[in-house]
């Protein structure tokens, strides 16, 4: 319950951040997206399941608050948060690489997802100006903002982690 | 250890569920088009949050104001006095013809006046979160009675048009936003044309227009661009922005260009909507025509 509780907050946290302060806080116009770390951290963190559920929730607050098919976003977070998932079983958490690389990969097919079903369907070719100018640039800004915010993810569920173990223990 | 429950159903299957209920919501958006209770829910909870930090962040702009020097104030003073007084004359030189429009408009029997359409005043409290489109959301909604298809101005020019309404907010899609499509109209010439937003043009803050006719009429940079007469969506005569690009298409039979919007997009705070939309005053008149042919 208390783990429910805390990932709704960092979901929330998140949505908040990305829509009002990182809006002042952008470079060449671009702003990170954090929902993605979170999404992302919590799939290779808490396995297929965790990732999904978390990717759905965040998708479903961008599908509602900001405008676009409803359940668009939520499709495209909860795979991301699945596929993450995936890679449960490689992930130790004294190792930074390996989190970055898959934050990295998972903004990217956001960002390809994004462009070939609103951008290329609307009759939009020049996919290397959208890679060169939004995706990238995206991509770089998610990943120094990561290098934060993984920090504070990967305290929290460490701590969570540790209580949820010995409240465990206590009943063998 | 804990006791593994025997039944968990694999998340495989979990996955498909939620893409089935991810298809299904992107279907009832075609039908309904509304955003339904989650929407209502969402209004309650995580707008009074954006609110709340959009208000702080526009009381740190205050006090960082505060900190100005009396000097600067002194000058910013001086400068707006002498704008002021220029200001006055050339109102009353307006206000002059404003009067003589009046008479000729009466003698005309045109009674539309474009200039005062009723509005009301609103804070933008979130913007888009997506690199990839550019709306924001404002904190007034059904209940002060805002409606979808209302046209939002900042300062004196067209900032977008509300898409959605929740109880206490309202999405506005702004004029430079992909799928931004406008009929505007040439002031001086009262030639139609496209303006279309573009993301590629989107950080420079400039939108496209298109399909100008390449005619007679002789069309410089710096002309106004205002919302065409023949626009569902906008209302006449609201200001877009001046050309700031302006060349004959390959074609030879039109003309495109640039736009410079008479709207900041970057430091945008607050904002008016427009309490009409061009839909209601279509069917007004119509009900007027209506009225006066049961007359005759």
């Amino acid at each position: 319950m208390k783990r429910k509780l805390i990932t709704g907050l960092f979901i929330l946290a998140a949505f908040l951040l990305q829509s009002t302060v990182f809006s002042s806080l952008t470079f060449a116009d671009i702003r990170p997206n954090l929902l993605i770390v979170v999404t992302a951290s919590f799939g290779f963190m808490r396995g297929e399941k965790g990732g999904m559920a978390v990717g759905f929730a965040s998708g479903l607050f961008m599908d509602l608050f900001w405008a676009g098919l409803p359940g668009f976003y939520a499709l495209i977070y909860t795979v991301i948060g699945y596929l993450n998932g995936t890679f449960h079983r490689m992930f130790f958490d004294d190792d930074i690489k390996f989190p970055l690389i898959l934050i990295g990969v998972s903004d990217l097919v956001y960002g390809l997802a994004v462009y070939v079903c609103l951008f290329m369907l609307h009759g939009e070719f020049i996919f290397s100006y959208f890679l060169g100018h939004v995706i990238l640039p995206e991509l770089v800004y998610t990943i120094l903002v990561t290098l934060i915010l993984y920090q504070i993810i990967l305290h929290v569920n460490r701590r969570l982690e540790a209580e949820e173990q010995r409240s465990a223990s206590r009943f063998v | 250890m804990k006791i593994k429950n025997q039944y968990r159903i694999s998340a495989k299957y979990i996955l498909l569920a939620l893409i089935i209920i991810c298809g299904i919501l992107m279907g009832i958006e075609r039908f309904s088009g509304g955003r339904g209770p989650i929407g209502i829910l969402g209004g309650y909870t995580v707008i009074p949050m954006q609110k709340g930090i959009s208000s702080i962040g526009r009381w740190m702009g205050d006090l960082t104001d505060n900190f100005k020097t009396l000097d600067e104030l002194k000058k910013e003073n001086e400068t707006l006095q002498s704008k002021l007084d220029d200001m006055m004359i050339d109102n009353t030189r307006l206000r002059q013809e404003q009067y003589e429009l009046e008479r000729l408009q009466e003698l005309y029997k045109l009674d539309q006046n474009y200039a005062d359409y009723e509005k009301v005043g609103a804070h933008v409290i979130a913007n888009n979160g997506t690199n990839w489109f550019n709306s924001f959301t404002i904190d007034k909604g059904s209940s002060d009675g805002i409606k979808a298809d209302m046209n939002v101005l900042a300062g004196s020019g067209l900032a977008g048009i509300v898409t959605e309404v929740g109880p206490n907010y309202a999405q506005v899609r702004s004029v430079i936003d992909d799928e931004s499509n406008i009929s505007g109209m040439v002031l001086s010439t009262s030639d139609l044309c496209m303006v279309r937003g573009d993301l590629k043009l989107m950080s420079d803050g400039r939108i496209r227009f298109e399909k100008l006719p390449n005619n007679d009429n002789k069309i410089d940079v710096g002309e106004q661009i205002v919302t065409s007469h023949i626009s569902s969506k906008f209302l006449q005569g609201i200001f877009i922005g001046y050309i700031s690009e302006i060349e004959v298409d390959s074609n030879n039979l039109t003309r495109s260009g640039y736009i410079t919007p008479a709207v900041d997009f970057n430091n945008l705070q607050e904002v008016l909507v427009i309490t009409s939309t061009k839909q209601d005053l279509v069917n007004g008149s119509d009900e007027e025509a209506d009225r006066k042919d049961e007359q005759q």
